[in-house]
């Protein structure tokens, strides 16, 4: 019964077929660690987002006079509809710690260098949508947060010699952030922008699978046709799409082995979540700031306006240089050495493992560089945050620089020709 | 494209000018998206001019009237405050002179407003927008000898009372002068001047 339907589906649409390939007799490598979890945790978390926001759609109305008080009403009147909001609003940052680290993975076992340069800039994309829904999310509840947030940001563009006014003014739709400003966030956010992410998060896997999963080791487990003895292959029954150009050793299919594992990845994301969900949902004011409990105010800017923690690092980079113009370049800018980092790496050895110690010190200064922007981000600026902003800016950005410089003629250890396991 | 032994330079050519053609309906077809996200006559009738009364203000106070949804800071300046304006630190200033044109000409002088006594300027930040500071007495905890000014709390730019910026802060300029006129002496209007009227 179950046969004869499958056999009549794949008469007609090649399921099966493209299941095997992408999933059940898809070759990974043996080795993937703890790191390998966060891809398919931002599956899970975009999941959540999708669903979760639609759901709340339901209840919201995007208008400048009712947004906020729609919000609470979420929260208040609708059943459980504080767990779905909690969700959403948990779920944006679950989404930037799982992609960091996705990132910071990539960039340890350099499975942004050849021939994996064009996933890199697909990822570079979901990464750019991302921040743009998280920007963009982060208005609709129309708290004074929420409003002079985007206030700093849209001035941004105002910064842009000749048409940076006009611009500001066209992007806002009003000379000020209105209900205008609120309602085309909302329908970029709702649709545009999770259209354009999905596409994209389609194209970076399909992009995967054409190259085929890096590992710890950053050692091919695709060898030449013909170069590896029968008995030296993997026993696994991989799809011929992979088995017809290449001999693959090292390597077992997607399912069940890594599905398994990831689902075990899931659970332990699922701990973390679930608490902040239920016992944390501010995230001590960092997911959900203070001055946004209270409806956006033209006339009141907040103390101190701080960008959600995920923004930290570029809004440090962005207020430590005492130029407008330059400021918002050097931010802009700070997301482009990004993009370029399969360029700026002339190396060929890709793990750090192999990689020479000075690849690692940078590698180490860069995390550290990081995540002191990121912190200062939520902090008042002055004298000392400024200094070390600047220092940590030139980390940054230094990390890109270096790596151009040593990695032509890189002392690196000799990789082995196959995973040892 | 077939191999037909056709004509492939006239084929070459419709193609081309069918893509051409095609192009140009492309960006027709942008022209209402891109335009729609001008403000609309709502916005802009929102954005008339407004009107306070400054006869009632005190010497040192300060006024929000929102005007396009901004915050317009009016500010009755005391004789201490003009005096300092003239030229009491003009060497700490980017811009003492008002030379980039931040307001209207009849603004162009050290004390940037049409009517010396009465400073109106927007209250919004020419760094990243957020709303400055009042700091009557106690500015001179952000600039030494300076006592009255304008703080910035989002990036520490610093104003003076004549929202002139001073020196090494992240604000490229002194801030906007929107145009403004008296009327009757004291009715001020905001969002247009003599010239307009």
């Amino acid at each position: 019964m179950i046969t004869n339907l499958v056999n009549w589906i794949d008469k007609r649409i090649p399921m099966t077929e493209a299941f095997n390939k992408h999933v059940g007799q898809y070759p990974a490598p043996v080795n993937f660690n703890f790191w390998y979890f966060f891809g398919s945790l931002a599956m899970l978390v975009l999941v959540n987002q999708i669903l979760t926001g639609i759901w709340l759609t339901m209840n919201y109305t995007p208008s400048g006079e009712e947004a906020f008080r729609s919000v609470e009403y979420i929260m208040r009147d609708i059943e459980y509809g504080w767990l779905l909001r909690y969700m959403h609003s948990s779920g944006a940052s679950a989404f930037f710690v799982v992609v960091y680290l996705h990132m910071l993975r990539g960039m340890m076992y350099g499975s942004y260098q050849k021939p994996r340069e064009l996933l890199w800039l697909f990822g570079m994309f979901i990464f750019l949508v991302l921040m743009a829904e998280g920007f963009m999310g982060y208005l609709l509840p129309w708290g004074n947060m929420s409003f002079w947030g985007a206030q700093v940001i849209i001035s941004l563009f105002g910064a842009i010699p000749v048409i940076g006014d006009d611009l500001t003014l066209w992007i806002r739709g009003d000379y000020v952030i209105s209900g205008a400003t609120l309602n085309r966030f909302f329908a970029l956010h709702v649709i545009a922008l999770p259209l354009v992410l999905v596409i994209l998060v389609f194209l970076h896997i399909v992009a995967l699978h054409e190259v085929g999963s890096n590992n710890p080791e950053g050692i091919e487990i695709k060898k030449p046709k013909g170069s590896i003895a029968e008995e030296e292959k993997s026993k696994f029954k991989f799809h011929k799409s992979y088995t017809d150009k290449y001999d693959i050793v090292d390597a077992v299919p997607f399912h069940p082995y890594y599905s398994v594992k990831d689902i075990m990845g899931v659970v332990g994301f699922l701990f973390v979540f679930c608490y902040v969900i239920f016992f944390a949902p501010e995230g001590g004011g960092y997911f959900l700031e203070k001055p946004n409990f209270e409806p956006a105010n033209a006339l009141k800017t907040p103390e101190h306006i701080a960008p959600v923690w995920y923004f930290g690092p570029f809004y440090t980079i962005l207020r430590v240089i005492p130029d407008k113009l330059i400021g918002a370049g050097a931010m802009f800018g700070a997301i482009v050495m990004l993009f370029l980092l399969p360029w700026f790496d002339r190396g060929t050895v890709k793990s750090v493992r192999y990689r020479s110690l000075a690849h690692k010190i940078n590698l180490i200064q860069f995390c550290v560089c990081f995540a002191v922007l990121g912190v200062l981000g939520t902090l008042p600026s002055g004298p000392i945050a400024n200094l070390l902003g600047t220092i940590t800016s030139i980390g940054y950005f230094g990390f890109f620089i270096a790596l151009w410089f040593y990695s032509k003629n890189e002392k690196t250890k000799p990789v082995p020709e196959r995973i040892s396991h | 494209m077939s191999s037909a032994p056709e004509n492939n330079g006239r084929r070459r050519f419709l193609t081309l000018a069918t893509a051409v053609v095609g192009g140009v309906g492309a960006v027709g077809v942008a022209v209402p998206f891109i335009k729609s996200w001008n403000p609309s006559e709502k916005a802009k009738a929102a954005g008339a001019p407004v009107e306070y009364d400054v006869s009632k203000m005190m010497p040192g106070q300060l006024v929000r009237v929102q005007w396009r949804g901004k915050p317009v800071y009016v500010v009755r300046r005391t004789k201490e405050v003009l005096a300092d304006l003239e030229n009491g630190h003009n060497d700490q200033l980017k811009d003492p002179t008002s030379a980039v044109p931040q307001q209207p000409d009849y603004a162009t002088n050290s004390y940037r407003s049409l009517d010396p006594e009465f400073l109106v300027a927007l209250g919004v930040c020419t760094h990243l927008g957020c709303a400055p500071t009042y700091r009557a007495g106690d500015f001179n905890e952000v600039v030494e000898g300076v006592q009255n000014g304008f703080f910035c709390p989002c990036h520490g730019s610093k104003f003076d009372m004549a929202g002139r910026v001073f020196n090494n802060v992240p604000a490229p300029s002194n801030l906007v002068i929107p145009p403004h006129m008296f009327n009757g002496g004291t009715m001020l209007t905001v969002g247009v001047d003599k010239g307009d009227a």
